[in-house]
């Protein structure tokens, strides 16, 4: 692949969060360098306590970056004031993990889709253009926005609540979308959903997705580069075929020797297998 | 065919909310385990795996309610005790149960050696203290645990050691099976896989003769289970063997949650994922007919109709559709071409 071609979107060099002094520093984050580029699917998979949370608060600007420096549009960042942080997320938002906390739950979701329409300078927009543009957001994630209307975003199921997220992303259209686990609180038929809609977010806007999580399996169906997290250092990375099927650090080995593979079952596993009388049935 | 272990028949059992309505968790269900083997209930969450686990230890506090149903563990019928009875006679030796917040089960205040001494007292008031540090000591150094663990507070050990203690204090008295309700889901993979070898040397070294695994995650199942049920709006809507289950499911929702799985594996990239569409029914008003039919593609008005039985198939299968094998399979061979 050649980085030439596309935009920087999203750098940063040396960067490191500690929380605590003296003998009760903890390093989270450690001396990370990484490089986006536009259009690009990126997985960030860590198990817990990783840091991966705290380098997407970092990159948000939800929490203060101890050293080294974040370069936004190949310019460095400057999120010093209120002004300039609201400036900031207009090209960059996120999807968090859990959507029954997302949401005001006094506001409704004609609301919480207007909000996103003013934050693009839509304000003085006709009523009625300010609708089509929520009908159009809400048949982009397969929500009927004639249901939605006058509801409270407690009225939704998660399923739903989280797609009502990515309509919000829709009318937003950031450069950068970090999504932080979107899919752990779901249930497996409905995460399909998820997923597609956020490629094809991908396809029809060109927006880089930053995709946070623990899960290989995931991180392989879904992402262009995928970036193994170790204790605050990231181990590997690289395309999701080179890491996946053929990883070269040790830790990424371990962690894919230990997920739970249908093909290749664990060595335990297939050794009770062998005295089961129906082996070989449906050897695939 | 080994010695039936557990059987239950037409279990039905139900919750009465805050405002008096019925809601039916576990409806009709019925399967046999063997010894020797471990079974795995799969299914969306609220379609209720984790209600039928507790139905199983007769943990009937309000709002769950017993209606009708036999349990049957190694020829012992369980349905219809007192609570307390199940707890005197039956927790422990017979069934031992891993709640999935099993990590915050350990009292913080008390040492593991203490729950082990309650858990064996409970049952044999006379045994000493010796006699229970021995038993445990040798447990534990069978399962690959330090015995320090045993002088230490819950505190002290890490989120993997606390769950496999849990699992090692709750199977001290060799029970004859073992419900183990999602142990794994707030773990890492690495901590994840020693939790599964350790029930699975508890297994070959038979100390428990065998196990009901629930959990969401498939690929997980097939690593740890024989057979695989699957659970629908309270239900079981499909059984069969872990392998004919994975790679060969019968019935339409089967079929939809097998084709979510994702695993980092050559090949699995190329397959493209499909949900399955609509959210499953309102279990205080299920539907007249087949629970799936709103859901399903291959629904006739037949679907509708009547409550759907679960109907044996060749190989030991048993599945709830009014299609049969063959018509499914030309289902969905019509539909991939």
């Amino acid at each position: 692949m050649n980085s030439h071609d596309r935009q920087l979107c999203l750098s940063g060099k040396g960067v490191t969060k500690i929380f605590g002094f003296g003998s009760k520093k903890t390093l989270a984050v450690d001396n990370v360098d990484f490089e986006f580029y536009s259009g690009d699917l990126i997985s960030i998979v860590g198990e817990s306590g990783s840091g991966k949370t705290t380098l997407i608060k970092m990159l948000l600007g939800l929490t203060s970056v101890t050293e080294g420096e974040i370069s936004f549009m190949g310019k460095k960042r400057d999120i010093g004031s209120r002004r300039k942080k609201k400036e900031y997320w207009k090209g960059i938002q996120a999807i968090f993990q859990d959507p029954y906390s997302s949401y005001n739950i006094f506001s409704k979701i004609d609301s919480v889709l207007l909000d996103c329409i003013n934050m693009r300078g839509g304000r003085l927009l006709p009523r009625k253009t300010k609708i089509e543009m929520m009908r159009e957001a809400c048949s982009f994630v397969n929500l009927k926005y004639d249901e939605m209307t006058n509801k409270y975003p407690f009225e939704l199921s998660g399923g739903q609540m989280q797609r009502l997220m990515i309509a919000r992303i829709f009318l937003l259209k950031p450069k950068i979308l970090l999504a932080d686990e979107p899919t752990s609180m779901i249930d497996a038929c409905s995460r399909a959903t998820i997923l597609d809609m956020l490629l094809k977010l991908r396809d029809e806007t060109g927006m880089m997705i930053i995709f946070i999580t623990h899960d290989m399996g995931l991180a392989y169906y879904l992402s262009d580069t995928v970036y193994i997290m170790e204790k605050g250092k990231i181990v590997e990375f690289g395309s999701a075929d080179e890491v996946v099927l053929n990883p070269k650090a040790d830790y990424t080995k371990q962690l894919l020797n230990d997920v739970p593979k249908i093909h290749d079952p664990w060595e335990f596993s297939k050794n009770r297998r062998k005295d089961a009388q129906w082996t070989e049935q449906f050897v695939v | 065919m080994g010695k039936v272990m557990l059987e239950v028949k037409g279990l039905t059992t139900k919750y009465i909310t805050r405002f008096k309505e019925d809601v039916y968790a576990v409806n009709d269900v019925s399967f046999k385990v063997e010894e020797g083997r471990s079974v795995g209930i799969a299914g969306e969450s609220g379609c209720g795996k984790s209600t039928l686990a507790l139905s199983l230890m007769g943990y009937y506090f309000a709002p769950l309610h017993y209606i009708k149903g036999e349990i049957i563990i190694d020829g012992r019928n369980i349905s219809g005790m007192k609570p307390d009875d199940i707890r005197k006679n039956i927790l422990g030796t017979e069934i031992a149960y891993i709640p999935q917040a099993a990590m915050n089960a350990l009292n913080p205040t008390r040492k593991i050696i203490k729950f082990i001494e309650d858990v064996v007292r409970a049952h044999d008031p006379k045994a000493t203290k010796k006699d229970i540090y021995d038993l445990a000591r040798q447990r534990f150094e069978i399962l690959n645990l330090p015995e320090e663990a045993l002088g230490k507070y819950a505190v002290e050990l890490s989120g993997g050691m606390k769950q496999r203690t849990v699992i090692a204090v709750s199977t001290i008295l060799s029970p004859k099976i073992l419900i183990a309700d999602e142990p794994s889901s707030a773990l890492d993979v690495t901590s994840q896989k020693m939790v599964i070898k350790m029930i699975h040397d508890l297994m070959e070294l038979g100390y428990i003769k065998s196990m009901i695994f629930i959990t969401h995650e498939l690929p997980l199942l097939y690593n740890v289970t024989d057979d695989i049920m699957v659970m629908y709006a309270a239900q079981l809507v499909e059984s069969g063997t872990a392998d004919q289950m994975i790679f060969d499911p019968l019935h339409p929702y089967s079929k939809g949650l097998m084709g979510s799985i994702l695993v980092p594996e050559d090949g699995t990239r190329d397959v493209k994922l499909v949900a399955i569409p609509g959210t499953p029914p309102n279990l205080k008003k299920p539907p007249d007919g087949c629970r799936f039919a709103e859901r399903c593609k291959y629904a006739t008005a037949n679907c509708r109709l009547s409550q759907v039985a679960f109907y044996d198939f060749e190989n030991n299968r048993k599945c709830r559709c009014l299609f049969t094998e063959n018509e499914l399979r030309e289902a969905y061979k019509n539909e991939q071409s």
